[in-house]
């Protein structure tokens, strides 16, 4: 190899040293540890090669319940947490007093420890034999029952990390759309405003049109978020998730690895797997529609 | 020059009022989580208990929880740890970054443009899918409970590669040749003339690691059951679940002041810089 090539080498090799062992080498590992049968973490030895993890961690009920659970999250969170975002940009975007202001503190759940601050919603969301908690006390305005939300029904622990999940993804959201908003050329306004063009029909025929390549990665990237939940469920309901019925598919593949309930990598590598096709298959489906609806124009 | 569409004034003045309207109250509901923890923090255990409904401000505020966060269990040292993590991650991330970011922008050398689609290929894994290998790679190496363990998997961020190269190939290649002319070494150019002219792009990938690396939870839980070595994140976790007796809320409150107070100033302090590196390359979605 000649002196030059030998240099470039030596600039990358840092980078290629740590990707190769700690990305590369990995990827192909999970596939095979996926396959092995009856791993034993202990003598690195397994008895056989097939498909049984993936038969196994199908069959869990755990995993089964993580699915669900994700799916629920993904169902709800996605489109509620677009939806607000694109709105709160439209009014951030239309406004020009306070403006910086609004958008410093929409910002602010993006630079926190999700973890710490999920110990905040769980205060504010948990009863208590001391306090029915501040959640409990506004929804009790409107004449409901306390509720626990965070040992209680099903659908009231789901509620909670739906909106702490929304909470958590919408300073991401907004920053994207209102720049994307920013960058909408303005002759498209002003043609429309002399031409007196309802508001409405300028946001459906021009804001959204324009902006909607910005969209589209925000659902993309939004569902594949989603799909990775894991961090926020773990702040709101404590490390033992599948006891709470609240795991997740990433907390399934975790518990699988480690914990009490851990030492099985191959169960692991096949729920990480599966997960993996499921955003895969659910990329590509966003991608085939929203080539129908985007315009790319811009 | 206004022109108003059929509707008029009052209509487009309500419609402002409303726009303020909606973000304020978005502003409440990001800043309230904030202001409880504040608020918390600074009861006393015996006034938080007793209130069955919640007091939205109290008059008699205590630094006592404070003390008992960094007494009753090791905060200072998961905040040392935390701070040690995210040094040595973050500077090895960008001398890793900055060496490998030049090659693709200014090097030649055989092998370069496939090495380069491998990298790009290698932002779309999801670390998921490989932290099950990489844990039992540590955990063969002995070096669970460790800050080699902790770190090195930590380090590589291919995305950073991609956008400090962009950057590098922004700056003229003529001032490369005259480097060359003048007999400057490759090294003495990268950190002279090339990483000096795209400092914007360095504090901004610096800083995004730095968020990344406080806030990183999985990794450090998964390679860490020694308390010696938690993280912060861990550290909120375990005092969750065992320290301070399950109830001593303010004192909990008041140690997720301290973990979240870091983050919240450097924000302040960059606040341009960080929102305009997230819009180009952050995630979290």
């Amino acid at each position: 190899m000649d002196k030059k090539s030998a240099k470039g080498w030596l600039y990358i090799l840092p980078a290629f040293l740590f990707l190769g062992v700690f990305l590369l080498y990995p990827l192909v590992d999970v596939f095979i540890y996926s396959f092995e049968e009856g791993f034993n973490f202990a003598s690195q030895s397994y008895y056989g090669v097939g498909s049984y993890n993936y038969a196994y961690v199908l069959r869990d009920p755990y995993f089964l319940q993580a699915v669900k659970n994700t799916f629920l999250l993904v169902a709800i969170t996605v489109p509620v947490s677009t939806g607000l975002a694109l709105l709160i940009s439209l009014g951030l975007s239309s406004i020009s007093r306070l403006r910086e202001l609004y958008q410093t503190i929409f910002f602010l759940p993006y630079v926190t420890n999700t973890l710490a601050v999920g110990l905040v919603f769980m205060i504010l969301f948990k009863r208590t034999p001391y306090t029915d908690g501040l959640a409990n006390l506004i929804i009790g305005l409107f004449g409901a029952e306390p509720v626990d939300f965070i040992d209680g029904p099903y659908w009231a622990k789901m509620t909670v990390l739906c909106l702490y999940t929304v909470w958590i993804v919408m300073p991401f959201k907004i920053l994207i759309l209102t720049s994307a908003l920013a960058s909408v050329n303005r002759d498209y306004y002003n043609a429309a405003r002399i031409d007196g063009t309802p508001a409405w029909r300028i946001f459906t025929r021009i804001t959204v049109p324009m902006i909607s390549p910005t969209i589209v990665y925000l659902i993309i990237t939004g569902f594949i978020g989603a799909f990775k939940a894991y961090s926020d469920a773990v702040a709101l309901f404590g490390t033992n998730l599948n006891a709470a019925g609240m795991n997740t598919i990433v907390g399934y593949v975790y518990d699988m690895l480690y914990g009490s309930s851990g030492g099985y990598p191959s169960y692991a590598s096949a729920a990480a797997i599966l997960l993996f096709a499921i955003v895969l298959t659910i990329t590509c489906l966003n991608l085939l529609i929203s080539r129908k609806h985007v315009s790319y124009l811009s | 020059m206004e022109h108003e569409y059929s509707g008029g004034l009052g209509k487009k003045r309500a419609l402002r009022g409303l726009t303020y309207v909606l973000l304020t109250v978005w502003a409440l509901v990001v800043l309230f989580p904030f202001y409880w923890m504040l608020l918390s923090s600074v009861k006393s255990y015996g006034a938080y208990n007793a209130e069955y409904i919640p007091q939205l401000f109290t008059l008699q505020p205590t630094l006592e929880n404070y003390r008992e966060a960094f007494t009753a269990v090791p905060l200072a040292r998961f905040f040392a740890n935390t701070v040690l993590f995210t040094l040595l991650t973050t500077a090895l991330m960008l001398a890793v970054t900055v060496l490998a970011a030049y090659a693709f922008a200014r090097l030649n050398f055989r092998g370069k443009n496939l090495v380069f689609v491998l990298f790009l290929s290698l932002m779309m894994i999801p670390s998921e899918l490989v932290v099950i290998t990489n844990f039992v790679t540590i955990t063969e190496l002995d070096l669970r409970n460790s800050f080699p363990g902790l770190i090195l998997p930590s380090v590589t961020s291919v995305f950073y590669i991609y956008l400090l190269k962009e950057n590098f190939e922004q700056v003229p290649e003529q001032l490369y040749y005259a480097a060359k002319v003048d007999g400057t070494s490759d090294l003495k150019y990268l950190f002279k003339v090339m990483v000096p002219i795209c400092r914007p792009t360095v504090v901004t990938i610096t800083i995004l690691k730095a968020i990344e690396c406080w806030n990183s939870y999985v990794w450090p839980r998964l390679i860490t059951d020694d308390e010696r070595y938690f993280l912060v994140s861990n550290g909120i976790q375990t005092i969750r679940e065992s320290g301070f007796g399950r109830e001593n809320i303010p004192a909990m409150m008041a140690a997720v002041v301290v973990i979240s107070a870091p983050l919240i100033l450097l924000f302040l302090a960059f606040r341009r810089m960080i929102m305009e590196g997230v819009s180009r390359g952050g995630t979290k979605g």
